[in-house]
């Protein structure tokens, strides 16, 4: 299949950037990622400069691969990273329009590639339990409710890709920070020290500049791992009872 | 926003019950008398302040909101796909529409009413401003028909994404109840600016 590509090229953060074209002949069991090695072998052959993109697993679970394809974080099939998207998503003769996250907290480090180590300041304000929990324990030596867990599980999905904050129109990154703030507030380990790590975490959140929520549900769209929105909700409510409450200091 | 935007969603029925003795059929009898009534109490005063208030603390966030996420986001995306609904990205746009029409709307009747332009009608013996007149005058321009209906479109825009969205701002989702909010804040955001557009068009086909 004939595609003609057209990339967003920049230099550094600090450059403009502007799209460039490609034609490209891509099989259609190639992944997408395959397809970009093969147009980066192309570049380096012509020594030119090959495009830049993050990636790491090439399994859907890792969350380092980050494209915006044809106006969708992660392209346009729904529930999964760029790394499981296949060509045969597509049809000869397609332009396929590439451009990085966009979101003034994911500055852009080369071309496709952005910065996003405001995640893990997010998650260092307060994403863990402070005390060693010890080995692995017996199963069902802690009673949890089947919904409790699943509830848990579901938030405790989110790979920290940064679709969300992509999708979103405001940049916000409420999305990401209630599922990491739920997945550990659901379960008796994480429960102790919830509304510190609420106030905490949101206050890291507003502090890397990411905007405010406006409940369009863009986020929830495209979340390769389909985590719902519900959780911004429980987030809220958690954040409204500990700011009021103010149990404990931050 | 969720709590000024919820204050104002209740405050729309009462407006439009009041309204409805527009159509009454009495030659705006009961009408004119219901405007006296909620011009001189005081209750209705206060509450009515508070109103003036919220709509401006709600325009005051709305910008700040909106000036905000725009330089949070940056750039924009050469390609946008359709992600979420219309009336949910639009918010901004819908509600300086409303303002506007807030603007006007309150011009042609609560402005007039207070500078007493309304000519005095006498109802049982008591002399009142003849409201009802000069929103049938308004109503008998097809020009203001069509600007009341194509407001009460926006306003019903602005509420469709609106109504539900206070509720998860404020945590309030559930599996089993969001549905139903969202279900009633379909109905609200149709039939409520539906109820209102019925007026002028009622008022002006029954000039003809």
């Amino acid at each position: 299949m004939k595609l003609t590509l057209k990339v967003w090229r920049q230099k550094s953060k600090d450059h403009k950037g502007n799209f460039e074209n490609h034609q490209i002949e891509a099989s259609e069991h190639m992944s997408f990622l395959e397809m970009m090695d093969v147009l980066n072998e192309r570049l380096i052959e012509k020594k030119a400069d090959p495009i830049a993109f993050a990636h790491d697993c090439r399994e859907g679970i890792c969350g380092t691969c980050n494209m915006v394809i044809n106006g969708k974080p992660h392209g346009p099939m729904k529930g999964t990273t760029v790394c499981q998207l296949h060509m045969r998503e597509f049809n000869d003769g397609d332009v396929i329009v590439i451009e990085p996250w966009r979101a003034a907290a994911f500055p852009i480090i080369k071309d496709l590639v952005v910065d996003r180590s405001s995640f893990d300041r997010i998650i260092q304000a307060g994403g863990y339990i402070s005390v060693n929990t010890g080995q692995a324990q017996d199963a069902n030596s802690i009673p949890i409710e089947k919904d409790v867990a699943a509830q848990a599980m579901d938030a405790a999905t989110c790979i920290g890709c940064g679709a969300c904050v992509a999708a979103c129109p405001n940049a916000s990154a409420m999305l990401f920070t209630s599922a990491k703030v739920n997945h550990l507030a659901l379960l008796p380990q994480g429960q102790v020290e919830s509304s510190k790590r609420v106030r905490s975490m949101v206050k890291q959140m507003d502090e890397e500049g990411f905007g405010a929520c406006s409940n369009t549900g863009a986020c929830e769209v495209e979340c390769p791992k389909e985590i719902s929105i519900e959780n911004i909700a429980a987030m809220n409510r958690m954040y409204i009872a500990a700011v009021v409450g103010q149990q404990d200091q931050v | 926003m969720s709590l000024t935007g919820l204050f104002l969603i209740t405050f729309l029925p009462v407006h439009l019950l009041g309204n409805f003795l527009l159509l009454a059929g009495d030659g705006g009898e009961a009408f004119n008398v219901y405007a006296k009534f909620m011009t001189g109490n005081p209750l209705i005063k206060f509450i009515s302040i508070g109103l003036y208030a919220f709509i401006v603390i709600h325009a005051i966030q709305g910008v700040i909101v909106w000036r905000v996420n725009k330089a949070k986001k940056g750039s924009r995306y050469a390609v946008q796909a359709k992600n979420t609904n219309w009336a949910a990205s639009n918010m901004g746009i819908l509600g300086t529409i409303i303002l506007v029409f807030i603007l006007i709307h309150m011009y042609q009747f609560w402005l007039k009413m207070k500078l007493g332009w309304i000519p005095p009608v006498t109802i049982d013996g008591v002399e009142m401003s003849n409201l009802y007149a000069t929103v049938s005058g308004i109503y008998s321009n097809l020009f203001f028909v069509i600007f009341y209906v194509v407001s009460m479109v926006v306003i019903g825009l602005h509420l469709s994404h609106g109504f539900q969205s206070a509720f998860q701002t404020l945590g309030l989702n559930h599996k089993k109840y969001t549905p139903l909010i969202k279900a009633l804040g379909t109905g609200y955001s149709i039939l409520i600016p539906l109820g209102f557009a019925v007026i002028p068009v009622w008022m002006y086909l029954a000039q003809l």
